[in-house]
């Protein structure tokens, strides 16, 4: 696919509701391709432009996953196979002393997990990214709300699109540069 | 607008968890102003200094330490753990109050913990920081603290999996690590929000670096959340683990007077106390010189002091049941620990803890005690004071007498052992001055949340 000249259009509003309306309106019409910017999360926003379940969950499952299990066959492999010290003949896979560690194990596979799936999945750390060209987007971490829609979207129209933007009764409607 | 985000203020007439007035730009640029315009104050300056001598002086003690070895503590047998211990617990117990703060009131839809949460998370690392140094200087030889980690080596030996101690090692860093990263975590939005305020070309460069580039989209927000929500999940059953493991330390060995099942939940409400006293000693003065009455207000101070009496009441049963099974198991060693401990040479220690923990707090129950900001700082300091003497008689009298009278002794701490003690009250001191200073104490995505022009209306839903 060509790279489209610009990146995309971005419109910006005052207010939460707004943002939700206007996103929502965008996603009916058909555009896919677009994001919305906040300055906090709002529930009805990533609901509005169809990004309705997050997969860090499941991230978060498997951490915790490999951290126990991982713990467990860690101090049994150690404590029973590699370096067995025999005590009075009592049990080498002494399962109730290594729950401690096989938890401790579990939480912090799954918070590692959490965290770098996290920003995996949001594709940080991005040193750049095009929507920072627009002057005003610095306000999208204050109090200002933006929704974005990209150049590459299949319905996206230079002028179209900026015609449907200006008619969701936005700030204003820039363009976002490369 | 609202009276109160919560619209609790107008039934119960308690004080809001913001006043009125402020707007998502006002919350911004009030708590952002105070990392990124405010002059540096005079009195920062001072605390800054004092905080840092005394950091010196802890590497004074600890570079004195690595030369002599810990002879030049008063550790000895019988008492071989000392102020090393009593001062690890003590920490390690201030930092429980961040993360029940973060996590435990997160996962119960306690909006009033978003203004004081950011500086207790900050106040936890500090803390297990000022925790994890004493038990590796106690090890002997510091320098080898990494044979505790199970790793391929030379040796070919490994950690003993069935010792409390090496649960120990797991238990804390695993919470540090954990404490960090959900703190850090925190802290991307915000630090996107200084990036976008910041004047200076080195703090823009410093604030986007550590912010990554967070750009507040929609799909950011929602795995955002999702992972703070399981963070937080993850942290709550991790921060009842950790005093508990703690406890083990004590409760799994057979000394009279640690032998005892009620150390893990006593522990652990001892905890949360001294760290919501430790909350309270740090969010009064900030809040009066940062003018930050409107965010932390009032109703933080009183819920603060509230959980202080109760988890305060939790330790006063912990107390009584260890009379009481002391009389229930009948043992002479128990009996004879137990009056050694209510008259022996340490009682005076016992009864000021007894006065610290129990006694003085019950003032909490009174509604004009909870609303007097000096009274409140006084009694927090009383609460760290009390906790502080727990642990030096759990470890110490218990200890001192051992089973055979031949071996009795007494402990007395040198001057390097309070060096070190008050080291690290220095180096907690002064890392929290430069977080103050250098990020936003208060989390400003938060507390937009919390106003009620942050309500997505009924139409858009």
């Amino acid at each position: 696919m060509k790279r489209p000249p610009i990146f995309g259009l971005m419109a910006e509003f005052d207010s939460p509701t707004e943002l939700a309306l206007a996103a929502r309106k965008a996603y009916e019409e058909g555009y896919r391709r677009l994001d919305a910017y906040s300055p906090f999360p709002i529930e009805e926003v990533s609901e509005a432009i169809g990004f309705g379940h997050s997969r860090v969950p499941l991230v978060v499952l498997v951490g915790g996953l490999l951290g126990g299990i991982g713990g467990y066959l860690m101090q049994y492999w150690i404590s029973a196979l590699n370096y067995p010290i025999n005590v009075a003949g009592r049990p080498l896979n002494s399962w109730p002393a290594f729950i401690v560690v096989t938890f401790e194990m579990t939480i912090l596979g799954a918070a590692l997990f959490a965290v770098f799936g996290m920003l995996a999945l949001n594709r940080l750390p991005m040193p750049y990214h095009p929507v920072f060209n627009v002057e005003r987007f610095a306000f999208a971490s204050k109090d200002r709300f933006f929704l974005c829609i990209y150049a590459d979207d299949r319905k996206f129209d230079r002028a179209q699109t900026e015609k449907f933007l200006a008619g969701l009764n936005p700030k204003n409607v820039s363009e976002v540069p490369h | 607008m609202a009276e109160d985000p919560t619209g609790q203020a107008p039934r119960t007439g308690r004080p809001p968890v913001i006043a009125p007035g402020y707007t998502f730009a006002t919350v911004t640029d009030k708590i952002s102003a105070i990392v990124l315009s405010r002059r540096t104050s005079m009195g920062w300056i001072v605390g800054f200094g004092v905080g840092f001598i005394l950091t010196m002086v802890l590497l004074l003690a600890v570079s004195y330490l690595l030369v002599k070895g810990v002879g030049i503590w008063g550790i000895d047998i019988p008492v071989a753990w000392g102020f090393a211990i009593v001062n690890f617990v003590w920490w390690i117990g201030i930092g429980h109050a961040g993360t029940l703060i973060s996590a435990i009131l997160l996962l119960l839809n306690q909006p009033w913990r978003n203004s004081i949460n950011r500086f207790a998370e900050a106040m936890t690392l500090f803390a297990v920081m000022c925790a994890g140094m004493f038990p590796l200087l106690h090890l002997g030889r510091p320098w080898l603290f990494y044979w505790l980690f199970p790793y391929p080596n030379t040796m070919q030996v490994w950690p003993q999996f069935r010792s409390p101690l090496v649960w120990d090692v797991f238990a804390v860093s695993t919470y540090f690590t954990v404490s960090l990263l959900f703190w850090f975590v925190g802290l991307i939005p915000d630090l996107g929000t200084l990036r976008d305020r910041a004047h200076s070309r080195f703090a823009r460069a410093a604030y986007g670096f550590l912010a990554m580039g967070w750009r507040g989209s929609a799909r950011h927000w929602k795995n955002y959340e999702s992972a703070y929500l399981l963070l937080a999940g993850l942290a709550t059953p991790l921060v009842v683990s950790v005093h508990t493991v703690v406890s083990f330390d004590f409760a799994i060995s057979i000394v009279p007077g640690w032998h005892t099942t009620i150390f893990p939940p006593y522990f652990v409400a001892g905890a949360i106390y001294s760290g919501f006293a430790m909350v309270l000693v740090i969010a009064i003065p900030i809040r009066k010189y940062y003018g930050l009455g409107d965010m932390i207000t009032m109703r933080h101070l009183d819920n603060s002091a509230k959980i202080m009496l109760v988890t305060g009441l939790i330790v006063a049963y912990g107390y009584l049941i260890e009379g009481f099974m002391t009389w229930y198991k009948s043992e002479d060693f128990d009996f004879f620990m137990m009056k050694n401990r209510l008259m022996g040479p340490y009682a005076p220690l016992y009864w000021a803890l007894i006065f610290c923990n129990i006694l003085a707090p019950q003032v909490l129950w009174s509604r004009r005690v909870r609303q007097s900001v000096g009274a409140l700082f006084t009694i927090s300091i009383v609460v760290l004071i009390g906790m502080w003497l727990e642990r030096f008689v759990i470890v110490i009298t218990s200890l001192h007498r051992d089973f055979l009278t031949s071996s009795w002794g007494m402990y007395y701490p040198t001057r390097w052992d309070w060096l070190t003690f008050w080291g690290t009250v220095g180096f907690f001191g002064m890392s929290m001055y430069l977080f103050i200073r250098f990020l936003p104490m208060i989390s400003i995505f938060e507390m937009r949340t919390l106003l009620p022009e942050a309500e997505v209306e009924a139409e858009a839903k």
